[in-house]
């Protein structure tokens, strides 16, 4: 409604680049020489049919997998392999298409787990919590509640993960990422199975992230109302190729994209 | 500074600045902390918002919108307004924008006051056609920070403004609340309009003090009482409760996280002062419930136990009625293992007071609360009359009135049952509508309320219905709607009903189910469903409300004058009646003649022994699209009881 998805931010330059990317499972060519950046504060889209190896991009962006040909430059620095411990050292965090959260531990404890690389006193420390210890944890905790009020599910604080609906599953999967203080924010299908006023709240979190907190996205999202209301820019990958790459407009104009994703009878 | 007296609101608010400066006034739950503002602090807080206020040339007279859940900030708008000659009109934060624009337009409102960027979203797009809108001013900034358009503050900024403004005349505002009148508006509140447009009522600081100064007096509300604020500040109640006595006696007011979280702010709050509509005591008795059938043998066992035992005496002992001792020691064990922990879960360990109105309560929910310990009472009013016109005495409280008249008010019954009242705490009139002013007060000042009732032998006022809606059967028998609805609706699996029978041979009867109750009862026996629409129409749950049905009959059958209005048919609607569908107004009652218009082909089915109906019906979702929802409706009998009242009678 309000503040679209241009409401006056400045995009800065490339934080992320992606070139010639290519990844191989044996003879299954998921990502073929795939190249394209995204720019500090701007929320790029990935979409594709089933397979075409928007999952894939992800992991290779935050290390899960390593591609056989290419390079990842992240915040100016090169690399080719990196384990995903270092990518979210650098800050790069995500959520997962399907929830990964610790089903059993309250929603307050699973956002913490989000501070985890930010914790600085030891192991012993913390389990004693003695005087830094608690400190830090206090500071850790008030970083959280502003997470907490941030996404409204102050509700929920001390209820476990696993008795939660789907959708504030996917919002407390959110927070979690978000308490890393993300640079870089990797959402796969955030809205995936959820109904229209989820998301619609889910849209509304991911602009407000975007806006507020000044963090980069790169989602990949299957409703195409969603991903030209909010995007700034979308890349269309078919069969681990790049065939489309613009603001959404271009995208919707692009004979290749029609063809191979919307439909020819749009 | 002379002496003054106390009477508006500014002024109120200066004294208890004066008088208990470091005694909270207002606190608001924020990053999971309670903070809070004394007196002194909110004085100066009200001060700014009204300088600032001032500074972008709101003026005497003028109407002030406020629209957002309960937070300090607006309730110190209202205040500033105050201080400023201001009217505030808080609306209903769910309202659609076509709403707000009617008030917009209708009060000729050039100020409004938003919580946030969803309330914001909505004025902007009312600007577009009532630019008579000159500033938006909100609380929260968040996603606010892209918003260009110069008429768009924060109130920080508003405040920085007013602050500026003090260091220039520091007696500015002294002077504006000096200029302040007791016979001025205080406050518009628009009334839920279960008949026709919404209207203004304009009540003025006199009455609205009144009504504060009586209920304070009856139930003895000091400076130590704490609230919770839960409930919209557009309603007559909250601005009694949550702002008039809390200025009058000085009380804390708590402002919960958001609405999710009352139940858990009310818990640590614990207050001693409470207010709920009858919906929001059925709805945790039905929590209570749902929680009680999960778990253990031995717990279910000794709730049931225990609760026999306060069914039978909890209410009396309450009451300082004389029970025996056997009862009484089994109360007390029954207090310290469950009416005790289930105080606490309610969060009503601390509860001295606690009011129900603005619908009928069933009496065994009613009853329910009393037994367990709480001083749950009933008082009758409306917005017109600053919800103050009967309160029901400590010690002296029946299931079926509301109370005696509270001080300073006369009731009288008109001849027509219709129950007229004349106080001082009564609204002037209605914005702009001389007209209807004139039909509701009459020439001896008298304002007549609609609703139809009697005073019974020990002088206690006892209301069945609206008089527009009790009707007669076709056979004559005397037909109250309302009083047939609430019986059914005390049955936990029954959310909503709308009963059929003004002319009619027979009463039918329209349910919504409460989905949250019944779809716990069917995941408990595996019945599967897809949602709301699904589950209204399982053969089981038809079986289920059937069951409900025909007790309520059988209480009905119990009443001579009421025997005849037993359901013989009903239906349960295939989806749940909506505020945003025009169903309910936001007060959530049921606009009967708009339902009956609406679904008049089931009620058509009803009458004519169909056993099944189709029908589609359109829906408003919450973002405002509009969808469709169709289904064939199953429509049963119910088994009906000879009158057994007769024999008494006899």
């Amino acid at each position: 409604m309000g503040a679209g998805a241009n409401g006056g931010k400045s995009i800065g330059g490339v934080v992320l680049g992606l070139e010639g990317i290519s990844l191989a499972f044996g003879g299954v060519r998921a990502l073929q020489n795939v190249s394209f950046d995204v720019r500090e504060h701007e929320i790029r889209a990935i979409i594709g049919p089933n397979g075409a190896g928007k999952s894939s991009m992800l992991n290779v962006i935050n290390g899960v997998y390593h591609p056989q040909e290419g390079t990842v430059t992240f915040n100016g620095v090169k690399r080719r392999d990196v384990n995903t411990h270092e990518a979210a050292a650098q800050g790069i965090a995500r959520t997962f298409q399907n929830i990964a959260l610790f089903k059993g531990m309250s929603v307050l404890d699973n956002i913490m787990t989000g501070r985890n690389l930010r914790m600085k006193s030891g192991l012993l420390a913390q389990a004693i919590r003695i005087g830094p210890a608690e400190r830090e944890e206090l500071q850790h905790r008030e970083a959280v509640e502003q997470i907490i009020d941030f996404l409204e599910i102050q509700a929920y604080r001390r209820t476990p993960v696993g008795r939660l609906p789907y959708g504030l599953q996917k919002r407390v999967d959110l927070a979690r990422a978000l308490a890393m203080e993300p640079k870089l924010l990797l959402l796969d299908e955030p809205m995936a199975g959820m109904n229209v006023e989820e998301k619609q709240d889910m849209c509304r979190f991911i602009l407000d992230v975007n806006d507020q907190f000044g963090t980069t996205i790169v989602l990949i999202e299957h409703d195409m109302g969603v991903v030209m209301d909010i995007s700034d820019r979308v890349i269309v990958l078919d069969y681990g190729k790049k065939i489309g790459d613009g603001t959404p407009d271009e995208v919707r104009g692009n004979q290749a994209v029609i063809d191979a994703y919307l439909g020819v009878s749009h | 500074m002379s002496e003054r007296s106390l009477d508006t609101f500014p002024r109120l608010l200066q004294q208890h600045a004066a008088v208990r400066p470091e005694h909270p006034a207002i606190r608001e739950k924020d990053l999971g902390i309670w903070q809070s503002w004394n007196w002194s602090q909110v004085a100066a807080e009200v001060r700014a918002l009204a300088c600032g206020l001032s500074e972008l040339g709101f003026r005497r007279g003028d109407s002030l919108a406020i629209i957002g859940d309960n937070r300090p900030r607006l309730y110190w708008a209202m205040t500033a307004a105050q201080c400023l000659g201001g009217i505030p009109v808080p609306m209903y934060q769910d309202a659609v924008a076509l709403e707000l624009e009617y008030v917009l337009q209708d009060a000729g409102i050039r100020f409004a006051i938003a919580e946030d960027q969803e309330q914001v979203d909505k004025l902007i797009e009312c600007r577009e056609r009532s630019p008579g809108l000159e500033h938006i001013l909100y609380d929260d900034p968040r996603g606010l920070r892209h918003y260009q358009q110069p008429y768009i503050r924060s109130l920080d900024a508003v405040q920085e403004l007013g602050r500026g403004r003090i260091a220039r005349q520091p007696a500015f505002i002294d002077a504006e609340i000096d200029l302040g009148k007791a016979e001025d508006v205080a406050i518009m509140l628009y009334t839920s309009g279960t008949t026709g447009k919404p209207k203004g009522v304009c009540i003025t600081h006199s009455a609205l003090i009144n009504a504060a100064r009586g209920g304070c007096g009856f139930d003895r509300l000091g400076p130590d009482e704490e609230i919770l604020s839960y409930l919209p500040m557009a309603w007559v109640g909250d601005n009694l409760f949550s702002y008039a006595q809390s200025l009058l006696a000085g009380f804390t007011v708590n402002c919960p996280e958001s609405g999710e979280t009352v139940m858990t702010d009310m818990r640590e709050i614990g207050p001693t002062y409470y207010f709920a509509p009858p919906r929001v005591f059925e709805n945790l008795l039905t929590q209570v419930m749902i929680r009680i059938e999960d778990a253990g043998a031995t717990k279910r066992w000794m709730f049931h136990y225990f609760m026999d035992v306060a069914r039978r005496c909890g209410a009396e002992i309450l009451d300082g009625k004389r029970v025996g001792s056997g009862e009484r020691m089994l109360y007390a064990l029954g207090n310290v293992l469950v009416y005790g922990p289930l105080r606490n879960v309610l969060g009503m360990s601390r509860v001295r007071v606690a009011y129900t109105a603005g619908a009928a309560i069933g009496p065994d929910l009613f009853r329910f609360y009393r037994s367990i310990g709480i001083n749950l009472k009933q008082l009758y009013g409306s917005t017109e009359t600053c919800a103050y016109v009967c309160l029901q005495q400590d010690g002296k409280i029946k299931l079926d009135t509301v109370g005696i008249p509270a001080p300073g008010v006369e009731v009288r019954i008109a001849d027509s049952g219709e129950v007229l009242v004349k106080s001082g705490a009564m609204f002037k009139e209605y914005y702009k509508r001389p007209d209807a002013t004139a039909e509701t007060i009459d020439a001896d000042g008298y304002f007549h309320t609609g609703d139809a009732g009697f005073f019974d032998a020990d002088g206690q006022l006892k209301i069945i219905d609206r008089a527009k809606d009790v009707g007669k059967l076709a056979n004559g028998a005397i037909y109250a709607p309302n009083y047939i609805e609430n019986k059914l609706k005390f049955f936990s699996h029954i959310r909503e009903a709308v009963a059929f029978g003004h002319g009619r041979d027979m009463v039918c009867a329209f349910i919504n189910i409460d989905i949250g109750a019944v779809g716990n009862w069917a995941e408990r026996r595996n019945i599967p469903y897809s949602g709301y629409t699904d589950l209204a129409q399982k053969g089981e749950v038809y079986a289920l409300v059937r069951e409900c049905v025909e007790k309520a009959n059988a209480e009905l059958a119990l009443d001579p004058a009421l025997s005849a209005s037993q359901v013989h048919r009903f239906l349960i609607l295939h989806k749940e009646l909506d505020p945003d569908d025009d169903e309910l107004t936001r007060t959530r009652k049921v606009r009967r003649n708009f339902v009956a218009e609406k679904y008049k082909v089931l009620i058509d089915a009803l009458y004519s022994g169909k056993t099944a109906q189709f029908i589609e019906t359109q829906v408003k979702f919450e973002d405002g699209r509009i969808g469709k929802v169709s289904a064939d409706l199953r429509i049963e009998e119910a088994k009906t009881y000879p009158p057994s009242g007769v024999k008494k009678a006899a």
